[in-house]
């Protein structure tokens, strides 16, 4: 289990991530939903201590998360990354063993195993001599996807996954959450997309700087708590829970 | 042509350059691909202009050049990734500061330590006639020791320059890897000094390597086939100087550039001339040629 309590990050005298606290359990794959500027992407690197904390405790089976890195993939945004670098798919995703192969040695036979796997898992065996930037956005995605599933973590987060995809790329990832769930994992999935994909989270964080609502989905996503998180105003004439298309375009931008 | 070759190998002093040149032709390689995929390449220049005021003080209190160079480098990075870390200013205003920082406090201390029997030209632009066997041996050294630790820290280099985040996130010591490598870097330059001298190295650094860059798609390829075009490009460069009393430095340097613009031009994946819309475009323009003849 994944504890966050009281976090907080500060910026000189803003504060980004305002005294959050929540529980992510095992087989569970939950959603951190926001505006853009809300600190979604600010408090995942914050629960890994990719930057400092102003105040906090993040714990993983009770022992301070920083101390279990080796357990915990991070995907991170894919404008990230440095697509144009040397490095083909195989030997990227491969990277993902290099923490548990450990210094001084050649990755071995298992991880070989490992990374074909992974890399069958989304479907991108096939290119796996290629660059990474003669892939498309998606297939960019899945190779991260890869990756992270090569690593055996047990506590996974992605930053925006679902950003610039395919159809294909976005079933795929859902397919893997789903099998990764099944496999006892804990995941942590940073999304701004409110539309129907929430049916695949089982829990979701609505975060404006502050923790504005966890729970199921008809428990966060209400007129109130939207409009907290969002800072406006919506006339639903309906529930939220169905909403509509073009007032989840609005929500999104 | 082999006794054009053989002949400049008689001389000692011509022996010892280019075994100094092999050598920091593979260095400049293997460590300048580290700082390009950083987008760091500046960072030669900073750290190489900010030799000076450790090459001084070390004059002054007359311990090995090298050691005091190496100091005075490695502080200099430091400096800059301490300004962008800690305030929003960019990184290339942080080098620009520091570097002329640094070159000024080696002005005013090569004045103030009254050490201006420092030979200034033979630090800024190298004298391949001035090489010793000792500095041969420096080099060599310095080179080995700099392969066996790329070699032994590959995977976890790769991951960091790649995916710094990610690769902190899962727990390598990204500060002591980034340490490592601006180590790597001050290394390779105060090598380099006495060959092209600290304004000409940044080419060794960044050429060989970005060349390398345009025609391969893996880390280690870049590696290897910028240490052949470094290595290369120094023979040839040296063999330029002999007979057409060139600078040396400069005449590798030149010799550098010509090898960039080759890759730049005719790689197959990234070429200028190879691109297809480029071969389409000369051709309608051909076509229509005719077409205004007719």
């Amino acid at each position: 289990m994944l504890e966050v309590c009281n976090l907080s990050v500060k910026y000189r005298h803003t504060w980004a991530v305002e005294n959050v606290s929540f529980k992510l359990q095992p087989g569970q794959v939950t959603g951190l939903l926001g505006a853009n500027g809300a600190g979604k992407s600010t408090l995942v690197k914050a629960i890994l201590g990719l930057i400092p904390i102003a105040e906090g405790i993040v714990q993983w089976t009770d022992k301070p998360v920083t101390k279990r890195l080796n357990k915990v993939a991070y995907v991170p945004q894919r404008s990230q990354i440095d697509w144009n670098y040397p490095v083909t798919v195989a030997r990227a995703v491969m990277m993902g063993r290099v923490r548990a192969t450990g210094w001084f040695r050649q990755h071995n036979q298992r991880s070989q195993v490992l990374v074909r796997d992974a890399l069958q898992r989304v479907g991108m065996w096939q290119y796996r001599h290629r660059q990474i930037s003669e892939l498309s956005g998606g297939q960019q995605q899945r190779v991260f996807l890869a990756r992270a599933i090569a690593q055996e973590a047990d506590l996974l987060l992605f930053d925006e996954p679902f950003n610039n995809v395919d159809q294909q790329t976005e079933t795929i990832i859902f397919d893997i959450f789903a099998e990764l769930k099944a496999q006892q994992k804990t995941l942590l999935v940073i999304s701004h997309d409110l539309s129907e994909t929430l049916e695949n989270y089982d829990q979701l964080l609505l975060l404006n700087k502050q923790l504005i609502a966890s729970g199921s989905k008809e428990e966060v996503l209400t007129n109130e708590n939207i409009n907290r998180a969002y800072n406006r105003y919506f006339n639903f004439q309906t529930q939220p829970l169905t909403m509509n298309h073009s007032v989840n375009a609005n929500l999104v931008n | 042509m082999l006794t054009w070759l053989i002949e400049p190998l008689e001389f000692e002093f011509m022996r010892q350059a280019i075994a100094i040149g092999i050598s920091l032709g593979i260095l400049g390689a293997v460590v300048g691909s580290y700082l390009i995929l950083q987008q760091m390449g500046m960072m030669s220049g900073v750290i190489s202009h900010a030799v000076l005021p450790g090459i001084s003080i070390a004059f002054f209190l007359e311990i090995n050049l090298a050691i005091g160079a190496f100091i005075g480098g490695v502080l200099s990075a430091l400096v800059v990734m301490g300004i962008q870390k800690r305030s929003r200013i960019k990184v290339d205003a942080a080098m620009a500061l520091t570097l002329t920082s640094f070159l000024a406090l080696g002005v005013i201390l090569i004045t103030t330590l009254k050490t201006n029997q420092i030979n200034l030209d033979e630090i800024l632009f190298g004298d391949i006639l001035g090489v010793t066997s000792g500095d041969v041996w420096q080099t060599v050294i310095i080179t080995v020791i700099i392969l066996i630790l790329t070699k032994l820290f590959y995977k976890e280099l790769e991951f960091y320059t790649f995916d710094p985040l990610g690769a902190k996130a899962c727990g390598l010591p990204i500060n002591l890897l980034y340490f490592g490598l601006i180590c790597a870097i001050t290394l390779t330059i105060v090598a380099s000094m006495q060959t092209v001298g600290v304004l000409l190295v940044m080419s060794l650094l960044v050429g060989p390597a970005i060349t390398a860059y345009l025609l391969v798609k893996e880390l280690s390829q870049m590696m290897i086939l910028g240490a052949i075009i470094g290595s290369f490009s120094s023979i040839t460069g040296m063999y330029g100087s002999y007979y057409f009393d060139l600078p040396s430095g400069a005449a590798i340097v030149m010799v550098i550039f010509a090898f960039f613009w080759l890759a730049f031009c005719f790689s197959p994946s990234q070429g200028l001339l190879t691109e297809p819309e480029f071969n389409s475009r000369i051709l309608s323009l051909f076509r229509s040629n005719k077409n205004t003849d007719n």
